[in-house]
């Protein structure tokens, strides 16, 4: 599998980052040559094998039902790039 | 006078208890070698109040007999990927650039409760991806080494720990918190030429950390020997709840169970480490530590892990893969950097955000993640991936059923310069082929200092061990250390 | 079910339609945070660092949330599964912190079940049809976003990220805007008896992802359209009449439906392509790697399977056994509050026939009248069972029962219920088993009627009621009717 200048700018819309046209082309080598060193993983004969889910044997906790946490408004707040009120603004959305 | 940056983690946090000197003192030398040392670049953010401030509890809790803890006046680097209430945490992006955290990572506050301090806040690569530190957006981090040939050129103190290697071996400070994903606590130590140690995947919380790759992440100590490494990792170590991958065990004390004499253990020696065109000093250098080992008492056995050469292949899908997902909360909505350019709406401001604020290589990370997780690529690449990971698992438990340590080099190589392998972001992978095998495993893993190459610069060797035996793992680091003689230090230009 | 055809220019139509209801667990907590899910609070105080995925912040799981999928699960007689497994749905949008959704993809806590419905749930003899459930899977529901408060921008509330949600995903099993009704509120009811979701559509604690195609009769499947976040039941059986025939429409005219992300709007009752959400989609699943999987032992599904109610087919079928007539059965089980108020009602000693005949014709007329659900009623079950066991061991007869009722809602009206026995007391009106004088007024009454005596006597056995009746209201309603029943016999032979 190759991927193609039109295959990058479609990775960077999904991505959320934006790219320039020098970019892209500069990319797509890159990835290409990334992508053909990692494809030597098709080799490996994975017949039965299954996918790993937890590097150390564990077993997943569950939490009580209980509220210990929020009321924090100030500081989920504290950092926000445009903050207004009690809220964190972004461009109008328009559904 | 005592010359303060020449003492350990140990020496400090026992000069301090018996009364030798003050708390105070260490932190008021350290943090002069820190704003000394600006041209090494190894600190984003210099803490010197904060440093006094726990210096000046220590002193004050042993002035009225109070107990002190385990490493109580010891002023040490934070890497700057641990998220610190009240002080910038960027994990050296331009994303996080005035970033500061209401609150405190695990093990950070766990090094607080301990007694320790902080200088200040280490540079690294960029989202702790790199591995020679340029991918900083506050910099490059300069190794203190220079080769022997009298040449001037900067070099790589590793990554993406690099601010710590660099600010431990040019004696800023006695000890640094690392994370090593695939290889940044142990490839930056053998660069510089300490210690640093990777103990079992959930031994450190996650808790507070930014994350890289989840399921790699993983944090530890550096220091300049093995001791040190063995107090700082009870310190950080423990059990969080807030972390679900944490593991529920007790810390052990792996500093008083110290011990060198290594009868009985069976060290492996991987052939598949032995690559074709392994470096000359590299390969003496593991026979070396294999004749040490040897001498103290362990029995050396040959061993395979035939999976290794898709160590780092698999490595570089796994990784990517979660970080393209873990960094997508970099959009500039709730902190960190926004770019707005005029009339965009939401989606143009994420683009612009990210690609402003992402380095070049963490895009190309997040770009490699997101396309190998695409419709249609998620089978071939990642599955792919995860199953190899747990066949590279299984040959470390089939190892085991013939040795209890294996020994192999940290790095193919000594420290390179700044800029030899940036052309080519494959050239600068293949740096962690030894490391990555055990991040992917999960298990504890060590790089101490095994020697010098020919141009004079520290090499590291690594030792790996069963999850959850970073006991075994540091007894033998310290049997390598007390033969390998390697007092070897950078010189003082900066 | 039902055969619901839309007539085209080219002949008839069916439509296919699946459900994705996200709904609400019921929880004190979130499904990864320690934040409270409590509704209207101020913006952005029910968020912890984790829900605003600041950095660092990493996700555990709440127990109950699980536990309540199970039980929803088991409730629809589903496959449940053991091991799970929570997977990172990847998407951009500002309501959504992380920048994925943790939900459940390739392995969700529960599997395939089914849901009986039928078109009417009154009606015992509404002939009945098996939806079946693809999946259950649990996962976060995102925050809020609010564009009317700023000319140039959208404000966001994180109060909901992270609130947990089941998706219970139909299979397209569902041929009618009346069978997606009857399926949505038959679910609804599951919900409420199993206490895993209160249901409240106009709360947002439940909303449905419409799944609509055409086809000709048996014809190859159509392509779908997927209308989001449907919030009333009316509502959704508008969208599907409105998007089915949209289909037809455009097919027949040359047209091709494409598969898209459609927004139903009720003022309009039509639905429109949302143009804004169709950005090449590309979710970029996997299992989250801050998460381990989610194994479930005995233990843990003993409970689940133990704290589960009795459920509406099933005690539907009891209150039959109990001799209800199967429409006062159908009724009472419909709903969980009815249900549960009647069962309350049991509880006080009620008998079952004498309780479900009073819910239904007193307690339901007056309900009407007031213009109040169950859930509001001035009267709880135990003032009620208190009622009707004056009736029961004869204290008041029926008529005075009514008299009581009343009088118990004006005091309630008035601020202070007053109680049936006090109500009694106070006015009077026990019964009365004096036979002397209930002779005496019968004596009275046949004299005033001899025309109606003979009429009666010669056969006109209709007229028993005209003589019970006066006799009662001689009485003011006090006397046992039993006994004017045993005596009237007796005198008019």
């Amino acid at each position: 599998m190759s991927v193609d200048k039109d295959t990058v700018n479609k990775i960077a819309r999904l991505s959320r980052v934006a790219i320039s046209d020098a970019e892209a082309d500069k990319m797509v080598g890159e990835l290409n040559g990334i992508l053909a060193w990692v494809e030597q993983l098709g080799e490996v004969d994975v017949t039965g094998i299954e996918p790993m889910t937890a590097v150390i044997p564990n077993k997943l906790r569950l939490r009580e039902d209980v509220v210990t946490d929020g009321d924090v408004r100030d500081k989920v707040l504290a950092n926000a790039p445009a903050k207004e009120g009690s809220f964190f603004g972004v461009p109008k959305v328009i559904e | 006078m005592t010359d303060f940056s020449r003492l350990g983690v140990a020496a400090i946090r026992d000069g301090v208890a018996k009364g030798e000197f003050k708390a105070v003192e260490v932190a008021e030398a350290l943090n002069a070698r820190v704003s000394a040392a600006k041209a090494l670049n190894a600190f984003i953010v210099e803490t010197p109040e904060k440093a006094i401030e726990a210096a000046q509890a220590v002193d004050a809790d042993r002035a009225a007999g109070k107990p002190l803890g385990k490493i109580a006046g010891v002023p040490i680097g934070m890497k700057d990927l641990f998220c610190t209430e009240g002080v910038q945490t960027t994990a050296a992006s331009h994303i996080l650039e005035g970033f500061v955290p209401t609150y405190e990572s695990t093990v950070s506050a766990n090094l607080w409760k301990a007694g320790a301090g902080m200088l200040g806040k280490l540079n690294l690569d960029q989202f702790a991806m790199g591995s020679s530190n340029e991918t900083s957006y506050f910099g490059n981090v300069i190794s203190p080494w220079r080769r022997n040939d009298g040449s001037t050129a900067a070099l790589a103190p590793g990554g993406s720990s690099g601010g710590s290697s660099s600010a431990i071996a040019a004696r800023l400070c006695p000890a640094a918190t690392g994370t090593d994903t695939g290889g940044s606590i142990r490839q930056p130590a053998a660069f510089v030429g300490i210690s640093g140690i990777k103990p079992t995947y959930g031994r450190c919380s996650r808790w507070g950390v930014v994350a890289f790759a989840s399921s790699l992440d993983q944090a530890g100590p550096m220091a300049r020997d093995v001791r040190d490494c063995a107090i700082m990792l009870e310190a950080m170590a423990g059990f969080d709840p807030k972390d679900s991958t944490s593991l529920d065990l007790p810390v052990p004390a792996w500093e008083a169970g110290l011990n060198s004499d290594l009868k009985g253990k069976r060290i492996g020696i991987p052939k598949e480490y032995r690559l074709d065109g392994i470096d000359e000093d590299i390969a003496k250098m593991w026979d070396n530590g294999i004749a040490w080992l040897k001498d103290a008492g362990a029995e050396i056995v040959d061993i395979s892990l035939p999976h290794t050469k898709y160590a780092l292949p698999a490595y570089y899908i796994i990784a990517p893969a979660e970080a393209s997902s873990n960094l997508a909360r970099y959009d500039g909505v709730r902190f960190g950097l926004r770019d707005l350019p005029d009339g965009a709406g939401l989606q143009d401001m994420y683009a612009a955000t990210r690609a402003a604020g992402f380095g070049e290589e963490v895009r190309r990370r997040i770009m490699i993640g997101t396309y190998v997780l695409s419709a249609g690529f998620y089978d071939a690449y990642y599955t792919q991936a995860q199953k190899v990971r747990a066949l590279i698992a299984r040959d470390f438990e089939n190892a085991w059923a013939s040795c209890d340590l294996i020994l192999a080099p940290t790095a193919p190589s000594a420290a390179f310069g700044l800029g030899e392998k940036n052309a080519d972001p494959l050239s600068m992978y293949l740096n962690d082929v030894f490391a990555v095998p055990a991040s992917l495993a999960g298990l504890p893993a060590m790089s101490v200092p095994g020697g010098l190459s020919k141009e004079g610069l520290p090499l590291g060797l690594q030792i790996i061990g069963k999850a959850l035996d970073e006991q075994a793992v540091l007894n033998a680091g310290l049997a390598i250390e007390q033969r390998s003689g390697f007092t070897a230090e950078a010189g003082e230009w900066w | 079910m039902s055969e619901y055809r839309i007539q085209g220019n080219t002949g008839e139509w069916e439509v296919v339609i699946g459900l994705e209801v996200h709904a609400q667990i019921t929880s004190e907590s979130k499904l990864f945070s320690g934040s409270s899910t409590g509704f209207g609070a101020e913006p952005n105080s029910h968020v912890s660092l984790v829900d605003a995925a600041m950095p660092g912040m990493l996700p555990v799981p709440n127990r109950e949330c699980l536990r309540q999928a199970v039980r929803t699960g088991m409730a629809i007689n589903a496959q449940i599964n053991r091991w799970s497994r929570f997977d990172r749905k990847n998407y951009f949008y500002a309501d959504l912190p992380q920048g994925y959704q943790i939900s459940q993809l390739y392995h969700p806590i529960v599997g395939e079940g089914e849901i009986e419905v039928t078109l009417n749930e009154k009606d015992p003899d509404s002939p009945t049809k098996k939806i079946g459930i693809e999946r259950i899977h649990v996962e976060q529901d995102a925050g809020k976003l609010m564009h009317d408060q700023h000319p140039t921008m959208s404000f966001v509330d994180l109060n909901r990220s992270g609130v947990a949600l089941m998706e219970i995903v139909s299979r397209p099993d569902i041929s009618s805007p009346q069978e997606a009704g009857a399926y949505l509120k038959k679910l609804r009811s599951i919900l409420r008896y199993v206490g895993s979701c209160d249901g409240n559509m106009e709360q947002g604690s439940m909303r449905a992802d419409v799944n609509v195609s055409v086809r000709k009769p048996g014809g190859e499947l159509g392509t779908r359209t997927e209308t989001k976040n449907v919030n009333s039941i009316r509502f959704m059986m508008q969208a599907i009449e409105y998007e089915a025939q949209r289909q037809v429409d455009l097919i027949e005219s040359g047209g091709a439906v494409v598969q898209e992300t459609r927004l139903f709007d009720p003022n309009k009752q039509e639905t429109r392509s949302m143009r804004s959400k169709e950005d090449a989609h590309d979710y970029r699943y996997f299992p989250d790697p801050d998460l381990l999987p989610v194994e479930l032992d005995d233990a843990f599904l003993e409970e689940c399977r133990a704290s589960l109610p009795e459920l509406p087919d099933a005690k539907r079928a009891r209150y039959e056994a109990m001799g209800l007539t199967a429409y006062n059965a159908a009724v009472l089980t419909a709903e969980a509050e009815t249900a549960f108020w009647f069962e309350d009602l049991l509880a006080e000693g009620v008998d079952a026939k004498q309780g479900s005949n009073w819910l239904m014709s007193e307690l339901f007329g007056a309900l009407n009248k007031m213009g109040k659900t169950l859930d509001e009623s001035p009267i709880n079950p135990k003032q009620a069972a208190e009622l009707l066991g004056l009736v029961a061991d004869g204290t008041i007869s029926g008529s005075i029962a009514k008299q009581v009722f009343e009088i118990m809602l004006e005091t309630a009206a008035q601020g202070s219920i007053m109680a049936a026995s006090a109500i009694v007391e106070e006015k009077g009106l026990k019964q009365t088993n004096d036979t002397g004088a209930i002779e005496a007024e019968i004596a009275k009454i046949m004299a005033a009627n001899e025309d109606k005596v003979t009429e009666y006597r010669s056969g006109k056995d209709k007229l028993f009621g005209f003589f019970v009746g006066q006799t009662m209201k001689a009485m003011q309603g006090k006397a046992n009717p039993q006994i004017i029943n045993d005596l009237l016999k007796k005198v008019l032979g």
